[in-house]
């Protein structure tokens, strides 16, 4: 039984900093209608920034998020504007165009890295890395702890963001209607510029949060692509209460097959879940909460 | 009319002579191995486009075709002591058999979801071919010997199997399924309002795909003679390669993945002297410049340009009757 609560939480807390990514990519997924193909990459690009802050400064991974988080806003506001917005206008074959963009911008930031960090797995060892603590016979690690809480008070933040804020209220306005939000005099290119940012600064967060318990590599960023996707259409397209409910399943999801089938098969787990979700529950877990 | 009837003969007569001399001419096997996988490549390509650009599917999941034909050419020898050019038969077949399925479950998704679908599929194909150590001996690969010393006959069966592919796409593009694949792709609602069963043709143009493609994967099993699960169902290298070969090269033309494949092996050679390990990341951004400002690719504009310019003609020619 302790065996189970175990794994539960684990997978509860490692869900949550996986919410925080999905939700950068749910946002972008929302306001622009695109699969971002280059979350993943995005996220390694935050894991790197922090990593290289660790190295070189020695900068604790949480703190290097404050560095990272306004790097990658800077990156995403920059790719958006000059690469994906451009596309918009111009008229092609397969309308899927946006989409293979972000596939080349994946590729490019992949390689970026690998040239300048090689292609050697890295990791970051703190002083409480390896640290856990004791509730009841169960034992929690303290940085999945600690990135759990971080995460659980960025999804907060956004949430008094997106509700409270004019910026946060265009960008809800842009993802349900773009045409609306234009007639109400909303700047929809900028807002998408923003959102883009935002969605960036989101998986940097995720990443930084990560780093101390993931092995760091030029290539996990397809990982990342993966588990987000999981969770974004697990929740429903655009909704980010859905994304943290999508986060904590493939979560538990993942710990589960972990311990009781083998690691080797717990991303097959994850996979399956989505192909089932994807042909049978296709709103997400918000086609629940509209019945 | 006779001339026109000429034309069609004489080009293909004339490349075959060329392709048949060219590896007596060009005896550096470094050369020939150059274009090995450019024809290697472009087979994947055109099977690639036959979904992707005619029938408007995009598959993000080509890699578990190419893989699965690779692994029954390797599976054979490494279990049941058949040679391996035995899978150039049961590659495509299987490849063919488990795109039933998969077609039935992802055909029901369209655009971005039924990208993400076939992703999530390849996906799954590689972690299990990574994990099923009893049957396929997991990551460490098959290493099998080359049948033949020379690159000289693989040439010819490259060569053999890329031709096989162009004439199975032409033969189904210029029939009337063709018009099939294109009405789906460009309005699946419309065409289905015209009582065409999408998702049965969406099946015809994914059967022959898998079949290429598995073709070539038993056909890269026995010229590379090693294999293992991260390379050939990889998701970045095979899945997402294939389709920027083809977008580069042009999407829904006979020939664009043929040139985007000699692009990219031609450049990834080139700069693998000169870059270093940087010529992925140079592939990338030609990529990202060519998705920019040539959005049907090096073939697909080739044709607007054309046509812009003839308009342009015409305009000339309306301006000076006036």
């Amino acid at each position: 039984m302790s065996l189970f609560l175990q794994t539960i939480i684990c997978g509860i807390l490692l869900g949550a900093m996986y919410a925080l990514i999905a939700i950068g990519m749910t946002l972008i997924m929302g306001v622009m209608k695109i699969i971002n193909l280059a979350h993943g990459a995005l996220v390694m690009v935050g894991m790197y920034i922090t990593y290289f802050c660790f190295k070189e400064w020695g900068i604790d991974p949480y703190l290097g998020m404050f560095i990272s988080m306004p790097a990658l806003f800077l990156i995403g506001c920059l790719i958006q504007k000059y690469l994906i917005n451009r596309l918009v206008e111009v008229d092609s074959i397969l309308p899927e165009n946006q989409v293979l963009l972000t596939v080349g911008i994946m590729l490019v930031l992949t390689e970026t890295m690998r040239l300048i960090f090689k292609s050697d797995y890295r990791s970051v060892v703190t002083s409480y890395s390896t640290k856990t603590f004791f509730l009841g016979d169960i034992s929690i690690s303290i940085p999945m702890t600690f990135g759990f809480l971080i995460a659980m008070i960025l999804t907060w933040l956004l949430h008094l963001f997106l509700t409270r804020t004019d910026l946060g209220r265009s960008i809800r306005a842009t993802a349900q209607d773009r045409d609306a939000a234009i007639y109400m005099g909303v700047n929809a290119s900028r807002i998408t510029v923003i959102t883009f940012g935002i969605g960036s600064a989101l998986a940097a967060a995720g990443g930084s949060l990560l780093l101390p318990l993931f092995y760091l590599w030029p290539d996990i960023g397809h990982l990342f692509t993966a588990k987000a996707f999981i969770i974004t259409i697990l929740g429903g397209m655009g909704s980010t209460m859905g994304a943290i409910l999508g986060g904590l399943t493939l979560g538990i999801a993942e710990s589960l097959g972990a311990t009781y089938i083998s690691m080797g098969y717990k991303d097959v787990v994850g996979l399956i879940i989505f192909l089932l979700v994807l042909l049978f529950l296709p709103g997400g877990f918000r086609s629940f909460t509209r019945r | 009319m006779i001339s026109t009837g000429y034309k069609k003969l004489v080009v293909p007569t004339i490349v075959i002579i060329m392709a048949i001399a060219l590896p007596f001419v060009i005896k550096a096997p470094y050369f020939q191995h150059i274009i090995i996988m450019i024809f290697i490549w472009a087979t994947l390509g055109t099977a690639w486009n036959l979904l992707g650009g005619y029938a408007g599917q995009v598959s993000f999941g080509h890699a578990a075709f190419f893989g699965l034909g690779a692994y029954s050419a390797g599976l054979l020898i490494f279990h049941l002591n058949v040679s391996p050019w035995w899978g150039l038969a049961l590659g495509p077949v299987i490849s063919m058999v488990v795109a039933i399925p998969i077609g039935l479950v992802c055909f029901r998704l369209r655009g971005p979801y039924f990208a993400l679908a076939t992703l999530a599929l390849g996906e799954i194909f590689r972690l299990v071919f990574t994990n099923w150590v009893s049957l396929t001996n997991g990551a460490q690969g098959i290493l099998i010997l080359n049948t033949f010393s020379t690159k000289i006959p693989y040439y010819f069966i490259a060569f053999l199997i890329w031709g096989i592919s162009l004439i199975i796409v032409d033969r189904m593009i210029k029939s009337k399924l063709g018009y099939y694949f294109v009405s789906i792709r460009e309005d699946q609602d419309a065409a289905e309002s015209l009582g065409i069963p999408t998702t049965r043709y969406k099946m015809f143009a994914l059967l022959p795909s898998a079949f290429i493609a598995g073709l070539v994967g038993a056909f890269y099993m026995n010229y590379i003679a090693f294999i293992d699960p991260h390379v050939v169902f990889s998701l970045s290298d095979i899945s997402v390669m294939v389709i920027l070969v083809v977008m580069m090269g042009g999407v829904a033309t006979l020939l664009g993945p043929s040139i985007g494949a000699a692009i990219y092996i031609a450049l990834s050679e080139l700069f693998r002297a000169w870059l270093g390990s940087a010529n992925v990341l140079a592939f990338g951004i030609i990529v990202c410049l060519v998705i920019l400002f040539m959005p049907n690719g090096i073939i697909g504009e080739l044709g607007t340009l054309k046509r812009l310019f003839i308009r342009q003609d015409k305009k000339a020619m309306v301006a000076g009757g006036n």
